[in-house]
């Protein structure tokens, strides 16, 4: 294993393996500790980017969509009655997208400007980090509103402390509730679901009952992993524990309560002691579920799980097991506290290696990019065009797993080929006002081989030089 | 003067291959003469198979399922009969237009060797084509173009990067739209020799050089693919302009398989393309594209609502193939196919969660279709997997097998590596036409 000496390969790593690329400036400003200058930035007390000023609260956007969906409701049943056209309701369904799309385009462009302007902006991979860990996707449409809202809320003002506290803010989050659908999830034997029963002589098909979504996804991606050892009665415990988990302001018997917000709804609840993992938790209302999620926090698979993602992310595909063992190590000594983890990340020699392993994702790709050349364009339409041209929009990994995380995901043929398009696009709207060659050493400074030195020098043109350097081997991967 | 795009797209027509694989360095499509088109396609989310072929006359089915149970034939928003005891949902009429003109078949209650309930997992036996969700890099659909070596890149993936299904040693490469002006070749020139060391982007960069060049020549000329491309192909979009048609302004998705208002509109203009492709004389051999949003945990609708939306959908974008496939549909197979079931009791959202037992399509002109392949295990409670969903009885690689076997030619002892520890799994017979 090579040792790196060289200061400003060194700072150039740090800028590019853990943070989102390096502005002008930036490389000399890491030189002098690359280490101390990554781990000031989650050393620091939280305060949100003044990109994020002004944005609306989860809790605002949530209320005016509920409110909009029992407005439709309320036209539904007046079209059954002859009242209202197919037409009328068609409209109505396209209308509630549209109320959200103005949301979730100030949420992207705003967290595009703070990545583009950042001084920590390893902070800001942790944050995405985070925000794919616990992955809500906009092709659900209430997640247009609210994708942006977890991660400002309840996502980046946690990443810097205990894991625990980050964990149960997610998981009481209006968007998460939401998102797998556990907002109507009832207990078979709580008061309404009782109620329900005696209404419905017959067996209550469909009535009223458990949804175990947000349960699997907790036990599988949030916390244990998939391998954690956990089975399908834990499963459907654990949806049992959750019953009750529910946000304000629905519709028909969940309208009470504060729109938009969490909400415990005791009478939705399960009641009664459940054996999860073989530990048994007495009724406590959702104190029941406040300690299962301590206990999965604090658990040697999600220490385990937890770790092999960080590592798989900011290092190799295929994470070291001893630093997986290391981290994972840390974790529990510390009671989950991330700050000690990521130091044991970045103090670890093998994640300091010369050659970049692996091939940045389009995000990376892009605010790398951006970041190089100091280009914010204005309108927010086009500043989140690149993200859909390359195929990462923001928040809408389509699935609770987030996007993927290893390069057979992203260094697809035609990957390639948007890439060098988009570059084109980008240099010939820079044109002759950088240097290829400066920009290279501001954006990698030792990083640049001599061969792609040689291939910036020969290019036909100022512009198609650029391309060359945002193509590069170098610049494509960290 | 004719530039490197337009000479392969020539060669393209012609179908000269030997001129474009001499065109170009290491890679070019030459499939075989008399190669049959298969394309795969992967419903990711788990789809339920009892709302898209509903066994309608199962005498537990309207039980289970009540509010989403799909009404009998003849009933509103009834199910399409297929065979009197099987229906197709009613938004998918073309699919039963295939299936009434021999085209189509349906195998029920199947699944892949995955038991658990993890759609990641799932979707990794699915595409491995192991029996483990790990320690198998490749997929099976790579591996089975290993057995069929010698031919160039015959595996195309649809998107902007290759799902495992078709990952592996053989070269393969991918294609979706393009909404940025083309690369000029002199560019490509330099890159090439920028990658001169660099063994995966060269590779990379041969592969999509190869694909541009026949995807110039196969694109639809329908005016709504006219208008997609004028829309989008207005230069510089990237950074100067604001043109709304960048599509940020979408109201969901943008990612090629993500269903939108219209109901997949992108992935039917995708899906339309592959067949053109595919119909190609120098075109790919094999295809695979993905459709997601079927999770459906809560208010999953019946013949209306939420899954009818994506399989009306899913129904336009297999029509759209076929049509891209022009006269070769005739001997084309595809199989559609999702990573596990759905539970077969209603859940408490009027959704249903992760399941077993499965439902597939296998259609094409070179299908033996008109029929529904399922060894039914019945909807009762003791009938089920683990007293929740539906039982697979029929293996799915055995399906996979059948269709390479019968379909591509590959032999019995080289599927049993493209399906590692399925020796006990033999392949179905009589799945395509003779």
């Amino acid at each position: 294993m090579p040792v790196i000496v060289d200061a400003m390969t060194q700072a150039a790593i740090a800028a590019n393996r853990f943070g989102f690329g390096a502005r002008p400036g930036d490389l000399a400003a890491a030189a002098s500790d690359p280490r101390g200058w990554l781990l000031a930035q989650v050393r620091s007390p939280y305060q949100a980017p003044p990109e994020l000023d002004g944005l609306a609260s989860s809790k605002d956007i949530l209320a005016g969509y509920l409110r909009a969906r029992r407005e439709r409701a309320l036209e539904k049943k007046a079209a059954s009655q002859g009242v209202a056209s197919d037409q009328t309701l068609k409209l109505a369904l396209i209308g509630l997208g549209k109320q959200l799309q103005p949301y979730y385009m100030e949420q992207a462009a705003a967290r595009t400007r703070a990545v583009l302007a950042s001084d920590a902006s390893f902070r800001e991979r942790l944050v995405h980090f985070w925000s794919n860990h616990f992955a809500v996707s906009v092709d659900k449409q209430i997640c247009l509103g609210t994708a942006g809202a977890l991660e400002n809320e309840a996502i980046r003002p946690r990443i810097t402390g205990r894991f625990a506290d980050l964990l149960l803010a997610v998981e009481t989050h209006p968007a998460m509730i939401t998102y797998l659908d556990n907002q109507r999830s009832v207990g078979p034997h709580s008061d309404l679901g009782l109620r329900a029963a005696r209404r419905f002589a017959e067996p209550t098909a469909g009535k009223l009952g458990l949804n175990e979504n947000l349960a699997r996804e907790i036990l599988e991606l949030h916390t244990l992993g998939v391998d954690g050892g956990y089975s399908q009665a834990d499963v459907t415990t654990f949806a049992a524990v959750l019953t009750g988990w529910s946000i304000g302001g629905g519709e028909g018997r969940f309208a009470d309560g504060e729109p938009g917000t969490f909400q415990f709804r005791a009478n939705l609840h399960e009641p009664g002691a459940k054996t999860l993992l073989g530990r048994r938790y007495g009724e406590d209302g959702m104190a029941q579920g406040r300690a299962v999620l301590a206990d999965l926090a604090a658990h040697p698979a999600t220490a385990r799980h937890l770790a092999t993602k960080l590592v798989r992310h900011f290092v190799a595909d295929d994470p070291s097991a001893d630093l997986v063992d290391r981290l994972a190590r840390i974790y529990l000594a510390h009671d989950g506290n991330l700050t000690q983890v990521y130091s044991a990340l970045v103090h670890w020699d093998g994640a300091w290696q010369k050659d970049a392993r692996k091939f940045k994702q389009p995000h990376e790709f892009i605010y790398s990019a951006l970041r190089a050349f100091e280009v914010t364009p204005r309108d927010p339409k086009v500043l989140l065009s690149s993200f859909d041209v390359l195929g990462q929009r923001h928040w809408s990994p389509g699935s609770p797993a987030g996007w993927p995380d290893r390069e057979a995901d992203w260094d697809g043929a035609d990957a390639l080929m948007k890439r060098i398009e988009w570059s084109v696009a980008l240099s010939d709207h820079i044109g002759d006002s950088h240097s290829a060659r400066a920009a290279a050493g501001a954006a990698l400074g030792p990083l640049v081989t001599a061969h792609t030195q040689k291939a910036l020098e020969d290019a036909a043109s100022g512009s198609q030089a650029l391309t060359m350097l945002l193509m590069s081997p170098e610049f494509q991967r960290r | 003067m004719r530039n490197r795009r337009q000479f392969l797209a020539a060669g393209a027509r012609l179908g000269i291959g030997a001129l474009v694989a001499g065109a170009l360095p290491g890679v070019t499509f030459a499939a075989a003469p008399g190669g049959r088109p298969f394309v795969v396609v992967i419903l990711r989310g788990a789809l339920d198979g009892l709302s898209a072929v509903p066994p309608y006359r199962d005498p537990d089915y309207a039980t289970a399922r009540g509010p989403i149970a799909i009404a009998r034939p003849g009933d509103t928003h009834g199910a399409l009969d297929l065979d009197g005891f099987f229906g197709l949902h009613p938004a998918m009429p073309l699919l039963q237009e295939r299936y009434r003109a021999g085209e189509l078949l349906i195998v029920h209650a199947t699944a892949s060797a995955y038991r658990d309930r993890s759609h990641f997992d799932g979707q990794n036996v699915l595409e491995n084509g192991g029996d483990r969700p790990s320690g198998t890099a490749s997929g099976w659909l790579n591996r089975a173009l290993g057995a069929l070596a010698g031919r160039g890149i015959d595996g195309l993936a649809l998107g902007q990067n290759v799902p495992l299904i078709l990952r592996g040693p053989v070269p393969v490469t991918s294609w979706a739209p393009s909404r940025l002006p083309e690369v000029e070749p002199e560019l490509v020139t330099r890159l090439r020799d920028l990658y001169s060391h660099d063994a995966i982007l060269s590779a990379r960069l041969d592969e999509a050089t190869q694909i541009e060049a026949l995807a110039d020549d196969e694109k639809p000329t329908s005016p709504a693919m006219s208008d997609a491309n004028a829309a989008v192909s207005n230069g510089n979009v990237a950074m100067a302009d604001g043109n709304a048609a960048m599509s940020a302004s979408a109201p969901v998705g943008g990612a090629a398989a993500q269903p939108n208002a219209g109901g997949y509109q992108r992935l039917k203009l995708i899906a339309q393309t592959a067949g053109r492709m595919l119909a190609a004389p120098t075109g790919p051999r094999v295809a695979v594209f993905d459709a997601t949003g079927w999770d459906t945990h809560a208010a999953e609708g019946a013949g209306e609502g939420q899954l009818a939306a994506r399989l009306g959908g899913l129904d336009g974008v297999l029509d759209a193939l076929r049509s891209g496939l022009g006269a070769e549909w005739s001997r084309t197979a595809v199989l559609v196919c999702t990573e596990f079931g759905r539970t077969v009791q209603v859940n408490g959202t009027r959704g249903t969660d992760h399941g077993t037992g499965a439902a597939a399509f296998v259609l094409g002109g070179a299908v033996r279709g008109g029929r529904v392949l399922a060894d039914w295990p019945g909807l009762g409670e003791r009938q089920r997997y683990e007293g929740r969903d539906l039982r697979a009885t029929t293996d799915l690689r055995a399906v996979a097998k059948g269709l390479l076997r019968d379909h591509l030619g590959i032999g019995d002892s080289a599927l049993n590596d493209v399906f590692p520890g399925s020796e006990r799994v033999p392949a179905t017979r009589d799945l395509v036409r003779a």
